[in-house]
């Protein structure tokens, strides 16, 4: 603190304005100014959450490891769908869920639960948003590595030709997340009820992503028939969780682990521009998304400090 | 000269919900019922700041000049109009807001000044600084949630300033912490005003105000009512808002409890000699019958209170009509100078003016002794 003065003339510094109606330029401006403080909040979410247990950021694979032994044992062991190597299938599938499920719940309350900063700092809010983003990202990094980890040592090998897909795949689904989670956090802070309706709806939302069961072999035969196919990429996390599942799983045709031990399709057998078409399809929604949902937000956001 | 912060007629709307949040079901079942009051917080506040003025926001509670600071600072969004701020801004609505009480200081600070605004490395370069000021060195690796109050605002109000806003907008937080780290918070805050940034303040604290600030914007009921030099805004907020705090009737034959009309002394001059008795009249007109007590408040040129007498010695009753009340005492023991005088009656237990009349008149003091100070002291001695 040795200048005092204040080195550009008043004159020459930015004006900002706050005012009813701020437009979408200047919003994405403002965040944009305040990454860094994005990063802190990651930061600290992480440290605070782990700070005082013993086995640290390790807790965040526990959690997703049980949900992935449960389905394991029900449907590969109990119901003996016969799929080979199906852990692999089931983890490709529910490291991009986990992600989903977990920002979009935690993101829809995460205004109401930051109450104290929202009503007595000045920072754009989706802000809070992205670091709840955030930092599921990076529980995702760490499910993957284990996956990873865990494909090398049983030596199940990936699709490697389709493996530029896995970041295309990526930014689609934080798109598509953050998409959700900032229209979600804002509707939440006027109608509490959202953070219950989010809750069930993200349960049924599974079920209708073709995580546990596999798309080719259930479900695409019967809508072909019907040739309402694409009825069932109207969801659009499902494009995302079956790239993963192309490119980890790998294996489009397998053979039966069960008697009588006969082939079938487990994956489509599409090509990877078919996969990056799908993606690009769901980015472009994603980000037509994400503009309305800063600006649904920007409309909302001036009354949080009240309404909290 | 170029504005930092202008309000261009801003007003702002609060919806007073009946219920708080409401839910689904209430909205399904009951839509559009026993639903929300408007409530107007200001009404087309316009003003302009220059860089360098320390301006002090007056009203009373509810009048909306924490509103108009949130509006600022951009907590809130006003409903109609805009404020254009210039240069950067740091926020002081409460001090350590954005901690976090399991981190340590040390994360805290980085955290908070970056919701500031501030980037990692200006915070690096004045980490020490704020530790030192906050005077936490020991605990800066202690999680928060072990500080003491006075260590979490010390800290909270440390990083604010340290950020070195162009402009500072405080409310009602100059109270940290005990007296010495108090007067290190004014120092800092007169440091400000030395390097020539803005500050705006908010107060109930008129004697600060006066003493801080070059010029006052007073608020009454939404409205910005005074906008001038603080001495003046000081006035019209002690005369204009206490008194008003206490009319009768409705809205149509609304008038006050009662007016000070004039403030006389039998010699016609406000002249006093600094050991030797001193009188003044008041007239008073009052519109109901009033039972309450005199009180009478010196202020010096640089408008600090010099004294305030005590109202419990000195109880009024007025019956409806004029009244002259006659103050004199038997030694004035200020030394000299002009004094401000102001006057008025307040009720019991000196909660509320009933009327109020700010420097009312200049009271020169003379003094003919050979003292220094404020006040005479006049010691007897004997020696045995």
């Amino acid at each position: 603190m040795t200048d005092h003065t204040p080195a550009v003339p008043p004159s020459e510094r930015p004006i900002r304005v706050v005012s009813a109606s701020p437009t979408l330029g200047q919003r994405l401006q403002h965040i944009w100014d305040h990454r860094e403080l994005l990063s802190y909040l990651i930061r600290s979410e992480i440290k605070v959450k782990y700070k005082s247990s013993v086995l640290g950021i390790a807790w965040s694979m526990v959690n997703p490891a049980m949900v992935l032994a449960i389905y394991f044992l029900v449907f590969q062991v109990f119901m003996k769908n016969g799929v080979p190597n199906y852990v692999f299938m089931l983890g490709a599938g529910l490291v991009v869920w986990n992600f989903f499920a977990l920002t979009v719940n935690t993101a829809t309350s995460v205004i109401v639960n930051q109450a104290g900063i929202v009503k007595k700092v000045a920072f754009p809010r989706e802000i809070l948003v992205l670091a709840t983003l955030g930092t599921s990202l990076v529980y995702l990094f760490i499910q993957f590595g284990v996956l990873v980890a865990l494909m090398a040592i049983l030596g199940h090998a990936p699709a490697w030709g389709m493996l530029w897909l896995l970041p295309v795949a990526v930014v689609a689904l934080v798109l598509l997340t953050s998409a959700i989670g900032i229209l979600l956090s804002a509707v939440n802070v006027y109608m509490r009820d959202t953070k219950h309706f989010v809750e069930i709806g993200i349960q049924l939302w599974f079920w209708l992503t073709p995580i546990v069961y596999s798309f080719q072999q259930k479900l695409s035969p019967m809508l072909h028939r019907h040739g309402i196919t694409w009825i069932f990429f109207l969801n659009p996390v499902t494009p995302i969780v079956m790239a993963f599942q192309r490119v980890l799983y790998a294996q489009p045709f397998v053979t039966s682990t069960v008697a009588p031990h006969g082939t079938f399709a487990e994956l489509p057998t599409w090509s990877s521009l078919t996969y990056l078409g799908l993606l690009g399809g769901v980015i472009a929604l994603s980000i037509a998304g994400l503009l309305g949902a800063i600006s649904v937000f920007g409309r909302l956001e001036g009354n949080f400090a009240e309404e909290l | 000269m170029t504005f930092v912060v202008r309000a261009d007629s801003v007003s702002k709307n609060f919806r007073l919900h009946s219920e708080r949040h409401r839910s689904f079901k209430d909205k399904l079942l009951r839509p559009g019922q026993g639903v929300t009051t408007d409530f107007t917080a200001l009404t087309d506040v316009s003003f302009e700041i220059s860089s360098g003025e320390t301006v002090g926001i007056l009203g009373r509670n509810g009048s909306g000049k924490s509103t108009l600071l949130k509006c600022i600072c951009g907590v809130l969004r006003p409903t109609s109009g805009q404020v254009l701020v210039r240069g950067s801004l740091a926020g002081l609505l409460e001090l350590g807001a954005g901690f976090q009480p399991e981190l340590s200081g040390r994360d805290n600070v980085y955290l908070s000044a970056s919701m500031l605004g501030m980037s990692t490395k200006s915070v690096d370069a004045i980490f020490d600084d704020i530790v030192g000021f906050a005077e936490l060195e020991q605990f800066i690796d202690t999680p928060v949630k072990f500080y003491s109050s006075g260590m979490y605002v010390r800290l909270g109000f440390s990083v604010a300033v340290s950020v070195e806003p162009e402009i500072l907008v405080v409310d009602e937080v100059l109270a940290v912490g005990d007296e010495r780290f108090q007067a290190k918070c004014m120092d800092r805050i007169r440091q400000f005003q030395r390097d020539g940034r803005t500050i705006l303040l908010v107060s109930h604290n008129a004697d600060q105000v006066r003493t801080l600030c070059d010029r006052a914007l007073v608020l009454d009921r939404s409205q910005l009512v005074f906008d001038g030099p603080s001495p003046d805004g000081v006035r019209v907020f002690r005369e204009r808002l206490m008194g008003a705090s206490l009319v009768i009737g409705d809205d149509a034959s609304r008038r006050a409890v009662a007016t000070i009309d004039a403030v006389t002394t039998a010699s016609g001059r406000f002249a006093a000699t600094t050991g030797e008795p001193w009188e003044m009249s008041v007239a008073v007109t009052a519109n109901e019958p009033i039972e309450g007590h005199f009180v009478m408040e010196l202020h010096n040129e640089r408008g600090e209170l010099m004294v305030r007498s005590d109202w419990e010695v000195a109880p009024v009753s007025l019956s409806p009509g004029s009244h002259i009340i006659h103050v004199d005492s038997p030694s004035m023991s200020l030394l000299d100078g002009a004094y401000q005088v102001s006057v008025g009656i307040v009720s019991d237990f000196g909660s509320q003016a009933l009327v109020w009349r700010e420097q009312a008149a200049v009271l020169e003091v003379t003094y003919r002794g050979r003292g220094a100070g404020i006040i005479q002291l006049a010691p007897r001695v004997r020696v045995s």
